[in-house]
Protein backbone atom coordinates (compact mmCIF):
# COMPACT_ATOMS: atom_id res chain seq x y z
CA UNK A 1 0.00 0.00 0.00
CA UNK A 2 2.78 2.34 0.96
CA UNK A 3 4.13 2.61 -2.56
CA UNK A 4 2.54 5.44 -4.49
CA UNK A 5 2.59 6.25 -8.22
CA UNK A 6 5.82 8.16 -7.86
CA UNK A 7 7.71 5.00 -6.93
CA UNK A 8 6.60 3.10 -10.00
CA UNK A 9 9.44 2.69 -12.48
CA UNK A 10 7.77 0.42 -15.03
CA UNK A 11 4.08 0.09 -15.58
CA UNK A 12 1.95 -1.91 -17.99
CA UNK A 13 -1.65 -0.83 -18.39
CA UNK A 14 -4.09 -3.30 -19.84
CA UNK A 15 -1.62 -4.83 -22.27
CA UNK A 16 -3.05 -7.21 -24.83
CA UNK A 17 -1.57 -9.11 -27.72
CA UNK A 18 -3.04 -11.76 -29.93
CA UNK A 19 -1.44 -13.95 -32.57
CA UNK A 20 -3.72 -14.79 -35.49
CA UNK A 21 -6.80 -14.30 -33.38
CA UNK A 22 -5.52 -16.21 -30.36
CA UNK A 23 -4.97 -13.96 -27.36
CA UNK A 24 -1.57 -14.66 -25.81
CA UNK A 25 -1.95 -11.80 -23.37
CA UNK A 26 -5.40 -10.35 -22.77
CA UNK A 27 -5.55 -7.23 -20.67
CA UNK A 28 -2.65 -7.57 -18.27
CA UNK A 29 -1.53 -4.78 -15.95
CA UNK A 30 1.68 -4.79 -13.99
CA UNK A 31 3.55 -2.36 -11.79
CA UNK A 32 7.21 -2.57 -10.88
CA UNK A 33 8.32 -0.30 -8.05
CA UNK A 34 11.70 1.36 -7.90
CA UNK A 35 14.25 -0.97 -6.35
CA UNK A 36 11.83 -3.89 -6.28
CA UNK A 37 12.52 -7.44 -7.41
CA UNK A 38 9.25 -8.73 -8.77
CA UNK A 39 8.67 -12.30 -9.87
CA UNK A 40 6.44 -13.13 -12.82
CA UNK A 41 5.44 -16.78 -12.75
CA UNK A 42 2.86 -18.95 -14.39
CA UNK A 43 2.47 -22.24 -16.24
CA UNK A 44 3.84 -22.72 -19.77
CA UNK A 45 1.84 -20.78 -22.30
CA UNK A 46 0.59 -18.28 -19.74
CA UNK A 47 1.91 -15.39 -21.85
CA UNK A 48 4.89 -14.43 -19.70
CA UNK A 49 7.38 -14.16 -22.52
CA UNK A 50 4.86 -12.35 -24.74
CA UNK A 51 4.41 -9.91 -21.88
CA UNK A 52 8.17 -9.55 -21.65
CA UNK A 53 8.59 -8.97 -25.35
CA UNK A 54 6.01 -6.21 -25.24
CA UNK A 55 7.67 -4.58 -22.23
CA UNK A 56 11.04 -4.82 -24.00
CA UNK A 57 9.70 -3.25 -27.18
CA UNK A 58 10.36 -6.19 -29.49
CA UNK A 59 6.65 -6.92 -29.89
CA UNK A 60 4.12 -4.14 -30.36
CA UNK A 61 1.04 -4.67 -28.17
CA UNK A 62 -2.36 -4.94 -29.81
CA UNK A 63 -3.65 -2.56 -27.16
CA UNK A 64 -2.64 -1.09 -23.85
CA UNK A 65 0.15 1.20 -22.75
CA UNK A 66 3.65 0.86 -21.34
CA UNK A 67 5.10 3.56 -19.11
CA UNK A 68 8.76 3.71 -18.23
CA UNK A 69 9.49 6.23 -15.51
CA UNK A 70 6.12 7.81 -16.21
CA UNK A 71 6.84 8.27 -19.92
CA UNK A 72 4.70 6.47 -22.49
CA UNK A 73 7.10 4.29 -24.51
CA UNK A 74 4.48 2.00 -26.06
CA UNK A 75 5.25 3.03 -29.63
CA UNK A 76 9.04 2.87 -29.36
CA UNK A 77 11.03 -0.07 -30.73
CA UNK A 78 13.35 -2.32 -28.74
CA UNK A 79 16.42 -0.34 -29.81
CA UNK A 80 15.15 2.71 -27.87
CA UNK A 81 14.53 0.95 -24.55
CA UNK A 82 18.05 0.50 -23.27
CA UNK A 83 18.88 4.17 -23.72
CA UNK A 84 15.81 4.85 -21.59
CA UNK A 85 17.16 2.60 -18.87
CA UNK A 86 15.38 -0.68 -19.54
CA UNK A 87 17.39 -3.78 -20.40
CA UNK A 88 16.17 -7.29 -21.17
CA UNK A 89 17.72 -10.73 -21.29
CA UNK A 90 16.50 -13.53 -23.51
CA UNK A 91 15.07 -16.85 -22.38
CA UNK A 92 17.60 -18.54 -24.63
CA UNK A 93 20.69 -16.30 -24.43
CA UNK A 94 21.71 -14.64 -27.65
CA UNK A 95 25.43 -13.86 -27.61
CA UNK A 96 27.15 -12.66 -30.78
CA UNK A 97 28.82 -16.02 -31.43
CA UNK A 98 31.85 -14.98 -33.51
CA UNK A 99 32.74 -12.01 -31.32
CA UNK A 100 34.92 -12.36 -28.27
CA UNK A 101 33.38 -12.17 -24.83
CA UNK A 102 34.89 -8.72 -24.32
CA UNK A 103 33.54 -7.47 -27.67
CA UNK A 104 30.13 -8.83 -26.75
CA UNK A 105 30.17 -6.86 -23.53
CA UNK A 106 31.42 -3.72 -25.31
CA UNK A 107 28.35 -3.87 -27.54
CA UNK A 108 26.29 -2.94 -24.51
CA UNK A 109 27.96 0.49 -24.25
CA UNK A 110 25.61 3.35 -25.05
CA UNK A 111 26.19 6.66 -26.75
CA UNK A 112 29.79 6.00 -27.74
CA UNK A 113 31.40 8.50 -30.07
CA UNK A 114 33.05 5.68 -32.03
CA UNK A 115 29.69 4.06 -32.76
CA UNK A 116 28.77 7.02 -34.95
CA UNK A 117 30.33 7.27 -38.41
CA UNK A 118 31.29 10.91 -37.98
CA UNK A 119 32.63 10.26 -34.50
CA UNK A 120 34.72 7.30 -35.65
CA UNK A 121 36.11 9.26 -38.62
CA UNK A 122 36.51 12.79 -37.40
CA UNK A 123 36.69 12.66 -33.63
CA UNK A 124 39.32 9.97 -33.08
CA UNK A 125 40.40 11.38 -29.72
CA UNK A 126 36.92 11.36 -28.25
CA UNK A 127 36.24 7.92 -29.76
CA UNK A 128 39.40 6.53 -28.25
CA UNK A 129 38.62 7.94 -24.82
CA UNK A 130 35.07 6.54 -24.95
CA UNK A 131 36.35 3.15 -26.06
CA UNK A 132 39.04 3.06 -23.37
CA UNK A 133 36.47 3.88 -20.72
CA UNK A 134 34.14 1.22 -22.14
CA UNK A 135 36.90 -1.41 -22.13
CA UNK A 136 37.72 -0.63 -18.52
CA UNK A 137 34.07 -0.91 -17.52
CA UNK A 138 33.64 -4.10 -19.56
CA UNK A 139 36.66 -5.68 -17.83
CA UNK A 140 35.17 -4.75 -14.50
CA UNK A 141 31.90 -6.41 -15.45
CA UNK A 142 33.45 -9.58 -16.85
CA UNK A 143 35.30 -9.79 -13.57
CA UNK A 144 32.10 -9.27 -11.55
CA UNK A 145 30.37 -11.97 -13.61
CA UNK A 146 33.26 -14.44 -13.53
CA UNK A 147 34.06 -14.30 -17.23
CA UNK A 148 37.47 -12.65 -17.07
CA UNK A 149 39.36 -15.78 -18.04
CA UNK A 150 37.25 -16.07 -21.20
CA UNK A 151 37.56 -12.43 -22.25
CA UNK A 152 39.28 -13.11 -25.55
CA UNK A 153 37.44 -16.29 -26.46
CA UNK A 154 34.65 -16.25 -29.02
CA UNK A 155 31.28 -16.30 -27.29
CA UNK A 156 30.20 -19.45 -29.13
CA UNK A 157 32.35 -21.61 -26.84
CA UNK A 158 30.54 -20.48 -23.67
CA UNK A 159 28.34 -22.88 -21.74
CA UNK A 160 24.65 -22.14 -21.26
CA UNK A 161 25.19 -20.65 -17.84
CA UNK A 162 28.12 -18.54 -18.98
CA UNK A 163 25.97 -17.20 -21.79
CA UNK A 164 23.45 -16.03 -19.21
CA UNK A 165 26.24 -14.26 -17.36
CA UNK A 166 27.44 -12.71 -20.59
CA UNK A 167 23.96 -11.34 -21.28
CA UNK A 168 23.93 -9.79 -17.85
CA UNK A 169 27.34 -8.23 -18.43
CA UNK A 170 26.26 -6.83 -21.78
CA UNK A 171 23.19 -5.25 -20.22
CA UNK A 172 25.10 -3.87 -17.24
CA UNK A 173 27.30 -1.89 -19.65
CA UNK A 174 24.33 0.41 -20.18
CA UNK A 175 23.68 0.96 -16.46
CA UNK A 176 19.99 0.11 -16.77
CA UNK A 177 17.68 1.06 -13.91
CA UNK A 178 15.25 -1.70 -14.84
CA UNK A 179 16.15 -5.25 -15.84
CA UNK A 180 13.79 -7.78 -17.38
CA UNK A 181 15.31 -11.20 -16.81
CA UNK A 182 13.77 -14.13 -18.66
CA UNK A 183 14.52 -17.36 -16.78
CA UNK A 184 18.07 -16.56 -15.67
CA UNK A 185 18.27 -19.94 -13.92
CA UNK A 186 17.02 -22.21 -16.71
CA UNK A 187 19.55 -24.78 -17.80
CA UNK A 188 22.24 -23.55 -15.42
CA UNK A 189 24.15 -26.01 -13.29
CA UNK A 190 23.57 -25.68 -9.51
CA UNK A 191 26.92 -24.17 -8.54
CA UNK A 192 26.69 -21.51 -11.23
CA UNK A 193 23.08 -20.94 -10.29
CA UNK A 194 24.09 -19.82 -6.82
CA UNK A 195 26.58 -17.41 -8.38
CA UNK A 196 24.00 -15.99 -10.77
CA UNK A 197 21.51 -15.50 -7.96
CA UNK A 198 24.13 -13.79 -5.86
CA UNK A 199 24.92 -11.40 -8.73
CA UNK A 200 21.25 -10.63 -9.28
CA UNK A 201 20.79 -9.84 -5.60
CA UNK A 202 23.87 -7.62 -5.74
CA UNK A 203 22.48 -5.71 -8.72
CA UNK A 204 19.18 -5.26 -6.96
CA UNK A 205 21.12 -4.03 -3.94
CA UNK A 206 22.67 -1.36 -6.16
CA UNK A 207 19.18 -0.03 -6.84
CA UNK A 208 18.33 -1.83 -10.09
CA UNK A 209 14.64 -2.74 -10.29
CA UNK A 210 14.19 -6.26 -11.60
CA UNK A 211 11.29 -8.11 -13.17
CA UNK A 212 12.05 -11.81 -13.20
CA UNK A 213 10.40 -14.63 -15.10
CA UNK A 214 11.36 -17.87 -13.44
CA UNK A 215 10.08 -21.42 -13.17
CA UNK A 216 12.36 -22.30 -10.30
CA UNK A 217 9.99 -21.52 -7.41
CA UNK A 218 12.71 -21.94 -4.86
CA UNK A 219 14.69 -19.22 -6.56
CA UNK A 220 11.66 -16.94 -6.85
CA UNK A 221 10.84 -17.41 -3.19
CA UNK A 222 14.37 -16.53 -2.19
CA UNK A 223 14.72 -13.50 -4.44
CA UNK A 224 11.33 -11.84 -4.63
CA UNK A 225 9.16 -10.34 -1.95
CA UNK A 226 6.24 -10.14 -4.34
CA UNK A 227 5.18 -12.31 -7.24
CA UNK A 228 2.54 -11.97 -9.93
CA UNK A 229 1.02 -15.17 -11.28
CA UNK A 230 -0.11 -15.22 -14.91
CA UNK A 231 -2.36 -17.80 -16.49
CA UNK A 232 -4.07 -17.74 -19.86
CA UNK A 233 -2.80 -14.26 -20.59
CA UNK A 234 -4.12 -12.62 -17.43
CA UNK A 235 -3.16 -11.97 -13.85
CA UNK A 236 -4.38 -14.78 -11.64
CA UNK A 237 -2.99 -13.76 -8.30
CA UNK A 238 -0.29 -11.71 -6.66
CA UNK A 239 1.31 -11.39 -3.29
CA UNK A 240 4.12 -12.84 -1.21
CA UNK A 241 5.58 -16.01 -2.78
CA UNK A 242 4.68 -18.31 0.13
CA UNK A 243 1.06 -17.17 0.09
CA UNK A 244 0.72 -17.31 -3.67
CA UNK A 245 2.06 -20.85 -3.90
CA UNK A 246 -0.69 -22.05 -1.56
CA UNK A 247 -3.44 -20.19 -3.41
CA UNK A 248 -5.81 -22.90 -4.72
CA UNK A 249 -6.38 -20.97 -7.96
CA UNK A 250 -2.66 -20.98 -8.61
CA UNK A 251 -2.32 -24.66 -7.80
CA UNK A 252 -5.15 -25.41 -10.21
CA UNK A 253 -3.56 -23.29 -12.94
CA UNK A 254 -0.30 -25.22 -12.63
CA UNK A 255 -1.81 -28.68 -12.22
CA UNK A 256 -5.48 -28.22 -13.02
CA UNK A 257 -5.66 -29.14 -16.66
CA UNK A 258 -3.67 -32.29 -16.04
CA UNK A 259 -5.76 -33.28 -13.03
CA UNK B 1 60.50 -2.44 -72.30
CA UNK B 2 58.88 0.96 -71.76
CA UNK B 3 55.88 -0.32 -73.70
CA UNK B 4 55.55 -3.32 -71.46
CA UNK B 5 55.93 -1.19 -68.35
CA UNK B 6 53.36 1.33 -69.48
CA UNK B 7 51.01 -1.48 -70.42
CA UNK B 8 51.53 -2.91 -66.95
CA UNK B 9 50.80 0.48 -65.43
CA UNK B 10 47.71 0.85 -67.60
CA UNK B 11 46.49 -2.59 -66.61
CA UNK B 12 47.10 -2.03 -62.92
CA UNK B 13 45.46 1.39 -62.97
CA UNK B 14 42.33 -0.10 -64.50
CA UNK B 15 42.37 -2.96 -62.00
CA UNK B 16 42.65 -0.48 -59.14
CA UNK B 17 39.56 1.43 -60.29
CA UNK B 18 37.73 -1.87 -59.87
CA UNK B 19 39.40 -2.32 -56.48
CA UNK B 20 37.79 0.92 -55.31
CA UNK B 21 34.35 -0.25 -56.48
CA UNK B 22 34.94 -3.63 -54.87
CA UNK B 23 35.87 -2.00 -51.56
CA UNK B 24 32.52 -0.21 -51.62
CA UNK B 25 30.69 -3.48 -52.20
CA UNK B 26 32.70 -5.10 -49.43
CA UNK B 27 31.43 -2.56 -46.93
CA UNK B 28 27.85 -3.18 -48.05
CA UNK B 29 27.95 -6.96 -48.32
CA UNK B 30 31.05 -8.14 -46.47
CA UNK B 31 30.43 -5.98 -43.42
CA UNK B 32 26.73 -5.15 -43.40
CA UNK B 33 25.31 -8.14 -45.28
CA UNK B 34 23.45 -5.91 -47.77
CA UNK B 35 22.84 -7.69 -51.05
CA UNK B 36 23.40 -5.02 -53.71
CA UNK B 37 22.90 -6.41 -57.21
CA UNK B 38 22.86 -3.01 -58.84
CA UNK B 39 26.55 -2.17 -58.55
CA UNK B 40 26.72 -1.11 -62.21
CA UNK B 41 24.06 1.54 -61.65
CA UNK B 42 25.88 3.21 -58.77
CA UNK B 43 29.19 3.09 -60.63
CA UNK B 44 27.45 4.69 -63.63
CA UNK B 45 26.04 7.49 -61.50
CA UNK B 46 29.51 8.21 -60.14
CA UNK B 47 31.01 8.21 -63.63
CA UNK B 48 28.35 10.37 -65.26
CA UNK B 49 28.09 12.90 -62.45
CA UNK B 50 31.83 13.37 -62.52
CA UNK B 51 31.89 13.55 -66.33
CA UNK B 52 29.11 16.15 -66.42
CA UNK B 53 30.82 18.23 -63.77
CA UNK B 54 34.27 18.23 -65.33
CA UNK B 55 33.90 18.14 -69.13
CA UNK B 56 34.11 21.35 -71.11
CA UNK B 57 30.74 22.85 -72.17
CA UNK B 58 29.07 21.25 -75.19
CA UNK B 59 26.23 22.64 -77.30
CA UNK B 60 22.95 20.81 -76.90
CA UNK B 61 23.90 19.06 -73.69
CA UNK B 62 23.32 20.22 -70.13
CA UNK B 63 26.47 20.27 -68.10
CA UNK B 64 30.03 20.50 -69.09
CA UNK B 65 30.87 22.64 -66.10
CA UNK B 66 34.60 22.35 -66.59
CA UNK B 67 35.31 21.79 -62.89
CA UNK B 68 38.59 20.19 -61.77
CA UNK B 69 38.60 16.35 -61.64
CA UNK B 70 38.79 16.32 -57.85
CA UNK B 71 35.45 18.14 -57.65
CA UNK B 72 34.04 15.68 -60.17
CA UNK B 73 35.18 12.65 -58.17
CA UNK B 74 33.71 14.05 -55.00
CA UNK B 75 30.47 14.85 -56.82
CA UNK B 76 30.35 11.38 -58.35
CA UNK B 77 30.80 9.76 -54.97
CA UNK B 78 28.20 11.97 -53.34
CA UNK B 79 25.72 11.33 -56.18
CA UNK B 80 26.03 7.55 -55.88
CA UNK B 81 26.01 7.72 -52.06
CA UNK B 82 22.86 9.84 -52.07
CA UNK B 83 21.15 7.44 -54.45
CA UNK B 84 22.07 4.52 -52.18
CA UNK B 85 20.75 6.45 -49.20
CA UNK B 86 17.40 7.07 -50.87
CA UNK B 87 17.03 3.50 -52.12
CA UNK B 88 18.06 2.16 -48.72
CA UNK B 89 15.66 4.45 -46.88
CA UNK B 90 12.85 3.04 -49.01
CA UNK B 91 13.73 -0.63 -48.78
CA UNK B 92 15.89 -1.40 -45.72
CA UNK B 93 12.89 -1.59 -43.41
CA UNK B 94 11.51 -4.38 -45.57
CA UNK B 95 12.72 -7.95 -45.88
CA UNK B 96 16.27 -8.39 -47.14
CA UNK B 97 15.28 -9.60 -50.62
CA UNK B 98 13.59 -6.30 -51.41
CA UNK B 99 16.93 -4.54 -51.37
CA UNK B 100 18.20 -6.93 -54.03
CA UNK B 101 15.14 -6.35 -56.19
CA UNK B 102 15.28 -2.59 -55.73
CA UNK B 103 19.00 -2.29 -56.51
CA UNK B 104 18.70 -4.47 -59.59
CA UNK B 105 15.74 -2.40 -60.78
CA UNK B 106 17.56 0.84 -60.08
CA UNK B 107 20.57 -0.28 -62.12
CA UNK B 108 18.36 -1.14 -65.11
CA UNK B 109 16.50 2.17 -64.84
CA UNK B 110 19.75 4.12 -64.57
CA UNK B 111 21.20 2.42 -67.62
CA UNK B 112 18.05 3.12 -69.65
CA UNK B 113 18.00 6.70 -68.44
CA UNK B 114 21.61 7.18 -69.53
CA UNK B 115 20.68 5.81 -72.91
CA UNK B 116 17.70 8.10 -73.39
CA UNK B 117 18.40 11.35 -71.56
CA UNK B 118 20.42 12.60 -74.52
CA UNK B 119 20.32 16.20 -73.38
CA UNK B 120 22.17 15.29 -70.20
CA UNK B 121 24.12 12.12 -70.87
CA UNK B 122 24.80 12.23 -74.58
CA UNK B 123 22.56 9.18 -75.11
CA UNK B 124 24.06 6.04 -76.64
CA UNK B 125 27.20 7.94 -77.69
CA UNK B 126 28.01 8.82 -74.11
CA UNK B 127 30.32 11.57 -72.98
CA UNK B 128 33.82 12.05 -74.29
CA UNK B 129 36.70 14.40 -73.54
CA UNK B 130 36.55 13.69 -69.84
CA UNK B 131 39.66 15.42 -68.52
CA UNK B 132 42.33 12.96 -67.48
CA UNK B 133 44.40 13.74 -64.46
CA UNK B 134 47.88 14.81 -65.60
CA UNK B 135 46.58 15.28 -69.16
CA UNK B 136 49.52 17.63 -69.64
CA UNK B 137 51.86 14.64 -69.53
CA UNK B 138 50.09 12.83 -72.37
CA UNK B 139 53.11 13.52 -74.60
CA UNK B 140 55.23 11.20 -72.45
CA UNK B 141 53.36 7.90 -72.19
CA UNK B 142 55.57 6.39 -69.53
CA UNK B 143 55.33 9.32 -67.17
CA UNK B 144 51.63 9.73 -67.87
CA UNK B 145 50.92 6.07 -67.06
CA UNK B 146 53.01 6.25 -63.91
CA UNK B 147 51.25 9.40 -62.72
CA UNK B 148 47.83 7.85 -63.28
CA UNK B 149 48.85 4.69 -61.50
CA UNK B 150 50.15 6.80 -58.62
CA UNK B 151 46.82 8.58 -58.28
CA UNK B 152 44.90 5.31 -58.25
CA UNK B 153 47.26 3.74 -55.73
CA UNK B 154 46.69 6.74 -53.47
CA UNK B 155 42.93 6.52 -53.95
CA UNK B 156 42.82 2.78 -53.17
CA UNK B 157 45.06 3.29 -50.18
CA UNK B 158 42.90 6.11 -48.86
CA UNK B 159 39.68 4.10 -49.31
CA UNK B 160 41.29 1.05 -47.74
CA UNK B 161 42.57 2.93 -44.70
CA UNK B 162 39.30 4.76 -44.08
CA UNK B 163 37.14 1.65 -44.52
CA UNK B 164 39.49 -0.48 -42.46
CA UNK B 165 39.42 2.13 -39.71
CA UNK B 166 35.63 2.23 -39.85
CA UNK B 167 35.16 -1.53 -39.71
CA UNK B 168 37.53 -1.82 -36.77
CA UNK B 169 35.90 1.04 -34.90
CA UNK B 170 32.98 0.53 -32.52
CA UNK B 171 30.80 1.47 -35.51
CA UNK B 172 32.05 -1.61 -37.37
CA UNK B 173 31.52 -3.70 -34.25
CA UNK B 174 27.87 -2.70 -34.23
CA UNK B 175 27.58 -3.76 -37.88
CA UNK B 176 29.02 -7.16 -36.98
CA UNK B 177 26.68 -7.46 -34.01
CA UNK B 178 23.70 -6.72 -36.25
CA UNK B 179 24.91 -9.31 -38.73
CA UNK B 180 25.32 -11.97 -36.07
CA UNK B 181 22.05 -11.43 -34.18
CA UNK B 182 19.83 -8.52 -35.06
CA UNK B 183 17.33 -9.04 -32.24
CA UNK B 184 20.05 -9.13 -29.60
CA UNK B 185 21.69 -6.03 -31.06
CA UNK B 186 18.38 -4.18 -30.96
CA UNK B 187 17.98 -5.15 -27.32
CA UNK B 188 21.35 -3.46 -26.77
CA UNK B 189 20.08 -0.22 -28.25
CA UNK B 190 21.48 -0.53 -31.78
CA UNK B 191 19.13 0.66 -34.52
CA UNK B 192 19.51 -1.81 -37.41
CA UNK B 193 17.99 0.41 -40.10
CA UNK B 194 20.16 3.40 -39.21
CA UNK B 195 23.39 1.40 -39.26
CA UNK B 196 22.58 -0.44 -42.47
CA UNK B 197 21.58 2.78 -44.16
CA UNK B 198 24.90 4.35 -43.19
CA UNK B 199 26.90 1.38 -44.45
CA UNK B 200 24.90 1.27 -47.68
CA UNK B 201 25.35 4.98 -48.37
CA UNK B 202 29.07 4.97 -47.56
CA UNK B 203 29.55 1.88 -49.75
CA UNK B 204 27.66 3.67 -52.52
CA UNK B 205 29.89 6.71 -52.13
CA UNK B 206 32.99 4.55 -52.58
CA UNK B 207 31.48 2.82 -55.63
CA UNK B 208 30.66 6.19 -57.17
CA UNK B 209 34.19 7.34 -56.47
CA UNK B 210 35.53 4.26 -58.25
CA UNK B 211 33.20 4.87 -61.19
CA UNK B 212 34.34 8.49 -61.45
CA UNK B 213 38.02 7.55 -61.28
CA UNK B 214 37.47 4.96 -64.01
CA UNK B 215 35.68 7.46 -66.26
CA UNK B 216 38.52 9.95 -65.97
CA UNK B 217 41.11 7.31 -66.58
CA UNK B 218 39.43 6.05 -69.77
CA UNK B 219 38.36 9.52 -70.85
CA UNK B 220 35.13 8.34 -72.44
CA UNK B 221 31.97 6.74 -71.07
CA UNK B 222 28.85 5.28 -72.65
CA UNK B 223 25.80 3.45 -71.28
CA UNK B 224 27.11 0.13 -72.59
CA UNK B 225 29.89 0.22 -69.99
CA UNK B 226 27.33 -0.16 -67.24
CA UNK B 227 25.44 -3.34 -68.07
CA UNK B 228 24.74 -6.03 -65.44
CA UNK B 229 27.99 -7.72 -66.54
CA UNK B 230 29.82 -5.07 -64.53
CA UNK B 231 27.87 -5.98 -61.41
CA UNK B 232 28.72 -9.63 -62.00
CA UNK B 233 32.41 -8.81 -62.41
CA UNK B 234 32.59 -6.82 -59.20
CA UNK B 235 30.78 -9.52 -57.24
CA UNK B 236 33.17 -12.12 -58.63
CA UNK B 237 36.10 -9.96 -57.56
CA UNK B 238 34.76 -9.72 -54.03
CA UNK B 239 33.92 -13.41 -53.70
CA UNK B 240 37.24 -14.56 -55.14
CA UNK B 241 39.26 -12.09 -53.06
CA UNK B 242 37.40 -12.85 -49.86
CA UNK B 243 34.23 -11.13 -48.78
CA UNK B 244 34.54 -9.27 -45.50
CA UNK B 245 38.25 -8.62 -45.92
CA UNK B 246 39.27 -5.24 -47.36
CA UNK B 247 42.60 -6.53 -48.64
CA UNK B 248 40.74 -9.46 -50.18
CA UNK B 249 38.53 -7.02 -52.09
CA UNK B 250 41.62 -5.34 -53.58
CA UNK B 251 43.35 -8.62 -54.38
CA UNK B 252 40.20 -10.04 -55.98
CA UNK B 253 39.81 -6.97 -58.16
CA UNK B 254 43.37 -7.21 -59.48
CA UNK B 255 43.20 -10.98 -60.05
CA UNK B 256 39.84 -11.03 -61.80
CA UNK B 257 40.75 -8.04 -63.91
CA UNK B 258 43.97 -9.83 -64.88
CA UNK B 259 41.97 -12.90 -65.87
CA UNK B 260 39.62 -10.69 -67.85
CA UNK B 261 42.44 -8.83 -69.63
CA UNK B 262 44.48 -11.95 -70.41
CA UNK B 263 41.47 -13.86 -71.69
CA UNK B 264 40.51 -10.81 -73.76
CA UNK B 265 43.87 -10.75 -75.52
CA UNK B 266 43.73 -14.52 -75.94
CA UNK B 267 40.36 -14.20 -77.66
CA UNK B 268 41.62 -11.56 -80.06
CA UNK B 269 44.78 -13.58 -80.80
CA UNK B 270 43.08 -16.96 -81.30
CA UNK B 271 39.89 -16.13 -83.16
CA UNK B 272 39.39 -14.57 -86.58
CA UNK B 273 38.01 -11.06 -86.39
CA UNK B 274 34.55 -12.14 -87.57
CA UNK B 275 34.17 -14.53 -84.65
CA UNK B 276 35.64 -12.36 -81.92
CA UNK B 277 32.41 -10.79 -80.70
CA UNK B 278 30.96 -14.23 -80.10
CA UNK B 279 34.16 -15.64 -78.69
CA UNK B 280 34.20 -12.84 -76.14
CA UNK B 281 31.49 -14.74 -74.28
CA UNK B 282 34.21 -17.22 -73.39
CA UNK B 283 35.60 -14.54 -71.10
CA UNK B 284 32.44 -14.68 -69.02
CA UNK B 285 32.61 -18.47 -69.02
CA UNK B 286 36.17 -18.32 -67.77
CA UNK B 287 35.24 -15.92 -64.96
CA UNK B 288 32.36 -18.22 -64.06
CA UNK B 289 34.67 -21.22 -63.90
CA UNK B 290 37.14 -19.32 -61.72
CA UNK B 291 34.31 -18.31 -59.44
CA UNK B 292 33.07 -21.88 -59.13
CA UNK B 293 36.57 -23.15 -58.47
CA UNK B 294 37.12 -20.66 -55.65
CA UNK B 295 33.73 -21.43 -54.14
CA UNK B 296 34.55 -25.13 -54.18
CA UNK B 297 38.13 -24.94 -52.97
CA UNK B 298 38.11 -21.85 -50.76
CA UNK B 299 34.50 -20.95 -50.01
CA UNK B 300 35.49 -17.84 -48.08
CA UNK B 301 37.66 -16.53 -50.89
CA UNK B 302 41.41 -16.14 -50.95
CA UNK B 303 41.61 -13.83 -47.95
CA UNK B 304 38.12 -14.39 -46.57
CA UNK B 305 37.09 -13.46 -43.07
CA UNK B 306 35.64 -16.23 -40.95
CA UNK B 307 31.90 -16.46 -40.97
CA UNK B 308 31.02 -13.50 -43.17
CA UNK B 309 29.97 -14.87 -46.52
CA UNK B 310 27.95 -17.63 -44.97
CA UNK B 311 26.19 -15.54 -42.36
CA UNK B 312 22.90 -15.02 -44.26
CA UNK B 313 22.73 -18.75 -44.93
CA UNK B 314 23.40 -19.50 -41.31
CA UNK B 315 20.66 -17.09 -40.32
CA UNK B 316 18.31 -19.03 -42.58
CA UNK B 317 19.46 -22.29 -40.99
CA UNK B 318 18.75 -20.97 -37.55
CA UNK B 319 15.29 -19.86 -38.59
CA UNK B 320 14.59 -23.31 -40.01
CA UNK B 321 15.75 -25.12 -36.91
CA UNK B 322 13.71 -22.72 -34.78
CA UNK B 323 10.68 -23.55 -36.89
CA UNK B 324 11.34 -27.25 -36.57
CA UNK B 325 11.70 -27.11 -32.81
CA UNK B 326 8.54 -25.04 -32.61
CA UNK B 327 6.81 -27.64 -34.71
CA UNK B 328 7.99 -30.34 -32.36
CA UNK B 329 6.68 -28.36 -29.42
CA UNK B 330 3.24 -28.07 -30.92
CA UNK B 331 3.29 -31.75 -31.84
CA UNK B 332 4.22 -32.74 -28.31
Amino acid sequence: MGQGEADTVLEARDLARSFQGVAAVGGMSLRLSRGEMLGLIGPNGAGKTTMFNMLAGSLPPSSGRILLDGRDVTAEGAERRLARGLGRSFQIPRPFPEMTVLENVLCGAQDQSGERVLGALFRPGQSRRDEDAAVEKARHLTDFLMLSHLENEPARILSGGQRKLLELARLMMADPQVLLLDEPAAGVNPSLLEDIMERIVALNGQGVSILLIEHNMDMVARLCSRVVVMALGRELAQGAPEAVIRDPEVVRAYLGDAA
Amino acid sequence: MIDLLSYGAFFLTMALTYAVICLGLNLQWGQAGLFNVGVAGFVAVGAYVSAILTTPPVDGRIGGFGLPPLAGWLGGGLGAGLLCFLLGALTLRLRADYLAIATFGAAVVIQLALLNLEGLTGGPFGIGFIPRPFGGLAGEPGLFAAANLGVLILLVLACYLVLQHLTRSPWGRVLRALREDEEAARALGKDPVAYRLQAFAIGGFVMGLGGAAQAHFIGFIAPDNYLPTLTFQVWTMLIIGGSGNMRGAILGAVLVWALWAVSGSAVSALFPSGQQARAASLQLVLIGVALSAVLLLRPRGLLGEAGTLRSPLRRADRRDTAKISQGQKTNA
